[in-house]
């Protein structure tokens, strides 16, 4: 019995949806006959056999949508309706090209590339990568004395590193970012912070325990992907905390300080390797506190890998840096120029709190703010962290 | 014997001894007879040749092209002649389609001997729809050979190898270049296939074709006031371009600049960076500089025309960039 | 095949001829047929456009052309091709993309060139080989040759440019091509009055000096008789010609269309007085042929598509080593 397959009915045809069916099983067709109606992306479209017999089986139902090639229907002989089944007719032939074309032993003539054959000028020249002769440039290293393992014995960076295994200056170049160069820029500007700015530090203790019931309440309905850390209310709250304290963020540049009409809040991350980097979180107030947590961990995951963007690097109007888990009480930063100040938070711990006239313990948190002392005094510093404070107080509003 | 003639009299004296030289020379185009050619090429060749070689066409770029292309594939060597490479783009469908495309696609059987000229480029105050420097989209088609001359002798001397081709050849004019005067020693022969240096160095690569090798020459000079030696290489083919001395000059003096009329983006002095990156990365001590159009349609007064194109202002700027000063 | 001298402008309709012409159009139709059904095995890929239908004007027109002569068509040209001479086995391994193809696979249905047999593709472009077939005919006269360009297109032709700046450079310089517009009312899916203010085509080409007829293109004698009468002019010196050859199509556009652009009954309706069956039903109404000679013939042809089928079935493929070979002569 001949098998009545889907037809391909153009180059981009994969599959039909067969519609409807203009024969039954006994139907006697001639060559030309339209036994289906098949759906395609172009319209419907009358599908015909080539073949004239006796319509055996329908092997597929309407509405089912199959490849080009699938079996449709039985159609053999008059003679001999009911004799076994055909072998598809695989043209072996037909399958080779495609296996011969894809396996490709040997590979095309390549069109004529320009090859890197050593011409007479550069003969004996020492080979060394741009981004090899920068470094050797900044370490001060004697090209022509190192050994490369690039094409054709060309230096490259990883052959300045001297020890075959990644030191931790390597590890830190590999990740993108050069950390050493950045590790050099943060020391330069902390010097000039402390050297310019003159801070004043103020501390204050917040009670956590409505955030944290609130927390504990609102992670037990998430899936771990969606739970929020304390940090994210931390930072949130301070976010919030700087629309009413304009002096707080922005920037102080020629003697003078602007304020900054966005609030672009810089989380302080750990990088591996040693070091700290505050990355913005753009417009921070405005992103509710699981789009924050996502960007929080979006930024960690970024300074790992070494993706930041420069904006990133260059937008914070203010910073935050929190020891977590495994810090210590209080933290007091240095504010990065041109920013105006940094806000810190401690570890988050229980105190002992006294609470209408009673000793409980709580989880509290220590914040401290370093700000300068050009912009404002302490008065509105510690207006500023109070009113960190209230926020905290009400974790559902953040 | 060498004698000072203009480019256009070159031109035109190459098509003159190309048509006595064979029978199946014939040339079409617009205003080719009557008016004596719209740059002043072909005066005379009507009168001394007949029209039924030096043939005037409608204005119908497609049709008198793809008429060349039969009549190339019919036993004739024809030269048709499209006014400028503004006026090509009605007829690229003929030459992409079907010049370039038929001996491939036909498995061997159909060789198209033509020969296309045409002008190109900017500097007369003639805006963005007379010029266009559209080169490198040409270069840019498997099956055609595109040359550019850039010298008197170039271009005499290239018309008769490229009517030898049995595959298309077309041919680049710059406008701007009509006028000048140089040498021409007709009894020299040129092939298609070399650049050429016109002025040798050793601290910097200056790599052009066409229009701008003038320009660039005269870089080269304003370089040496600096201590700069500049080595000018001329392209002359565009296609296929010349990988081995455009990898040769680039490796001996470690710095390249191409300068190039047609708009930065997409430019042949792009294909012309990514070969000396694929094949003299290495020998390089600094990124390669690009000196091209400005990305607007080329605007009329003359100011802004300046501006926009390649000067040896610019030139000159760039290879000081390269050279790190 | 054809045993009068190409200069002769008079059909002559004996037994053998019409027979002859009978067997042309079955050879298209049924090579035709099998090239769909190998389409939708897959074993032809691509675009796949049918002539069936239409098969009078290729045959008529080609009766008026001696070996001398050259033809331009478009992708809907295997039909031309075969009555042309290329052999049908060469054509469907080219249709089948293999090496014995005759461009060595590489054009595929719509790339069809034979330059022994002077025919010159076979062109995806629409109005594409108009400036083509002027530029051969513009050697032919400047060489002094006594040969005609035939240019075939569609009416969708007449929509480009290409179809009037060709037109007039052929009247202009006088110059021996003729053109046949096989307007067949739809460019794909466009009927003719939807794209065309004036659907006249023959009084189009008329307007540029040049002479036009109009032929019922589903008979083949008066194709044949129009086609012998152009081409009796052209060789008389007289300029380019002009036939529009008003036939149907009575498959799709190509394969992949489901012709929601036409009813099925405007379609049965050409069917009834298509060429193949117009023709036969009058050749055994004038005792021209009987059952068993249309049944010969019925059998030669499916014998010779057979073939074709088994020789493409054989062929090789091109290496992917040769693939840059023959861009340009010498590389």
């Amino acid at each position: 019995m001949g098998l009545f397959k889907m037809p391909s009915l153009g180059a981009d045809m994969e599959a039909g949806t067969l519609v409807e069916w203009m024969i039954a099983p006994g139907d006697v067709v001639a060559k030309g006959d339209t036994v289906a109606v098949v759906e395609t992306q172009k319209g419907a479209i009358e599908i015909e056999t080539f073949e004239a017999g006796t319509v055996g089986k329908l092997l597929v139902e309407v509405g089912e949508t199959v490849p080009v090639g699938t079996p449709l229907a039985e159609i053999g002989d008059v003679s001999a309706p009911e004799a076994a089944p055909a072998p598809a007719p695989e043209s072996a032939v037909a399958l080779e090209p495609t296996q011969e074309v894809t396996a490709a032993p040997e590979a095309p003539p390549p069109t004529p590339k320009p090859t890197a054959a050593p011409t007479p000028a550069s003969a004996g020249r020492h080979r060394a990568s741009p981004a090899a002769r920068k470094l050797a440039a900044e370490t001060g290293v004697d090209l022509s004395g190192i050994k490369g393992t690039g094409p054709g014995g060309a230096v490259t960076s990883c052959d300045l590193e001297g020890a075959p295994k990644a030191t931790p200056r390597e590890a830190a170049r590999a990740s993108g970012i050069d950390f050493t160069e950045m590790r050099k820029a943060i020391g330069r500007a902390m010097a000039r912070s402390k050297r310019e700015i003159p801070h004043y530090y103020l501390k204050h203790q917040i009670d956590l325990q409505a955030a944290s019931a609130w927390l504990e309440d609102y992670n037990g309905s998430q899936e771990p992907a969606g739970r929020l850390l304390m940090g994210a209310l931390l930072v949130k709250a301070v976010a919030l905390a700087l629309k009413n304290f304009p002096d707080m963020n922005g920037f102080y540049e020629d003697d003078a300080f602007t304020p900054s009409v966005a609030i672009h809040c810089g989380v302080a991350v750990a990088v591996r390797g040693g070091g700290l980097i505050a990355p913005a979180v753009h417009d921070t107030d405005s992103l509710s506190l699981s789009d924050l947590m996502a960007a929080m961990r979006d930024l960690v995951a970024r300074v790992r890998a070494g993706g930041l963007k420069g904006s990133e690097l260059a937008d914070p109007t203010i910073t935050i840096t929190s020891l977590g888990d495994r810090g210590v009480d209080e933290v007091y930063g240095v504010i990065h120029p041109p920013q105006v100040a940094i806000v810190g938070f401690g570890t988050v711990e229980e105190r002992p709190l006294v609470v209408d006239g009673s000793l409980v313990a709580a989880p509290t948190v220590i914040s401290t703010l370093a700000a300068d002392h050009r912009v404002g005094d302490g008065r509105r510093g510690a207006l500023f962290l109070r009113d960190i404070e209230t926020l905290l107080q009400k974790p559902e509003a953040l | 014997m060498t004698e000072e003639v203009t480019y256009r009299e070159a031109v035109g004296r190459t098509i003159r001894d190309a048509m006595k030289a064979d029978d199946r020379v014939f040339i079409m185009g617009e205003d080719v007879a009557r008016y004596g050619g719209t740059y002043a090429v072909t005066k005379g060749l009507a009168e001394e040749f007949g029209e039924d070689r030096v043939r005037d066409t409608p204005l119908s770029e497609s049709a008198f092209t793809g008429a060349g292309i039969g009549a190339a594939i019919g036993g004739m060597r024809p030269i048709v002649e499209i006014m400028t490479v503004n006026f090509s783009l009605l007829a690229l469908d003929q030459i992409l389609n079907t010049a370039a495309t038929f001996r491939h696609m036909s498995g061997g059987q159909v060789g198209v001997p033509l020969v296309i000229r045409i002008a190109t480029g900017a500097g007369r105050q003639l805006a963005a729809q007379h010029s266009h420097s559209l080169e490198n989209w040409y270069a840019h088609i498997p099956g055609l050979r595109v040359l550019a001359p850039a010298t008197v002798q170039d271009a005499y001397a290239m018309l008769a190898p490229a009517l030898q081709d049995p595959d298309p050849v077309i041919i680049f004019e710059h406008v701007m270049l009509y006028g000048r005067t140089e040498p021409l020693d007709t009894s020299s022969v040129a092939d298609l296939r070399s650049a050429a240096v016109r002025r040798a160095g050793t601290d910097i690569s200056l790599i052009t074709y066409g229009g701008s090798l003038p320009k660039t020459l005269e870089a080269a000079e304003v370089l040496t006031e600096e201590g700069i030696g500049a080595e000018v290489l001329d392209l002359r083919v565009l296609r296929p371009l010349d990988n081995a001395a455009i990898l040769e000059t680039v490796s001996k003096t470690r710095r390249a600049v191409v300068v190039d009329e047609g708009w930065l983006t997409g430019s042949l002095a792009a294909e012309i960076s990514a070969r000396i990156m694929e094949g003299a990365f290495w020998e390089l001590d600094a990124p390669v500089g690009r000196v091209c159009s400005a990305e607007i349609p080329i605007p009329y007064p003359k100011h802004l025309e300046d501006a926009a194109l390649p000067q040896v202002d610019r030139i000159v700027a760039a290879a000081m960039a390269a050279m790190g000063r | 095949m054809n045993k009068y001298a190409p200069g002769d402008v008079r059909p002559h309709l004996t037994r053998d001829h019409c027979l002859h012409l009978m067997k042309q159009m079955t050879r298209i139709r049924r090579f035709e047929e099998k090239c769909a059904e190998l389409y939708t095995q897959e074993k032809i890929r691509g675009f796949l456009h049918l002539y069936i239908g239409e098969e009078a004007v290729a045959t008529g027109v080609t009766e008026a052309l001696g070996p001398e002569d050259a033809v331009v068509a478009t992708y809907r040209e295997h039909g031309h091709a075969l009555v042309r001479g290329v052999p049908a086995d060469r054509i469907m391994a080219e249709m089948f993309g293999r090496i014995d193809g005759v461009c060595r696979g590489r054009g595929g249905s719509m790339h069809l060139f034979d330059v022994g047999r002077r025919f010159y593709g076979g062109n995806a472009i629409v109005g594409g080989g108009l400036p083509l077939a002027v530029g051969l005919a513009l050697a032919d006269k400047m060489q002094g040759r006594d040969r005609v360009t035939v240019c075939f297109f569609g009416e969708g032709a007449v929509a480009e440019g290409e179809f009037h700046e060709s037109l007039n450079l052929a009247a202009l310089w006088k110059l021996p091509v003729l053109f046949v517009c096989e307007n067949n009312g739809y460019a794909m899916g466009t009927a003719l009055d939807r794209s065309e203010s004036e659907t006249d085509i023959h009084a189009k080409a008329a307007s540029y000096r040049l002479p036009a007829e109009v032929v019922d293109g589903m008979n083949v004698v008066e194709v044949e008789a129009a086609a012998r009468r152009a081409t009796g002019a052209i060789r008389a010196a007289e300029g380019p010609y002009f036939l529009e050859c008003r036939t149907y199509r009575f498959r799709a556009h190509s394969m992949f269309d489901p012709q929601l652009y036409r009813s099925k009954d405007e379609v049965a309706a050409w069917e009834k007085k298509g060429p193949v069956v117009r023709f036969r039903d009058w050749m055994v109404a004038a005792g021209m042929a009987h059952e068993a000679d249309l049944a010969r013939i019925e059998e030669e042809v499916a014998a010779e598509v057979t073939a074709a089928v088994a020789f493409a079935e054989a062929s090789e493929w091109e290496s992917v080593n040769t693939m840059l070979e023959e861009v340009g002569a010498l590389g």
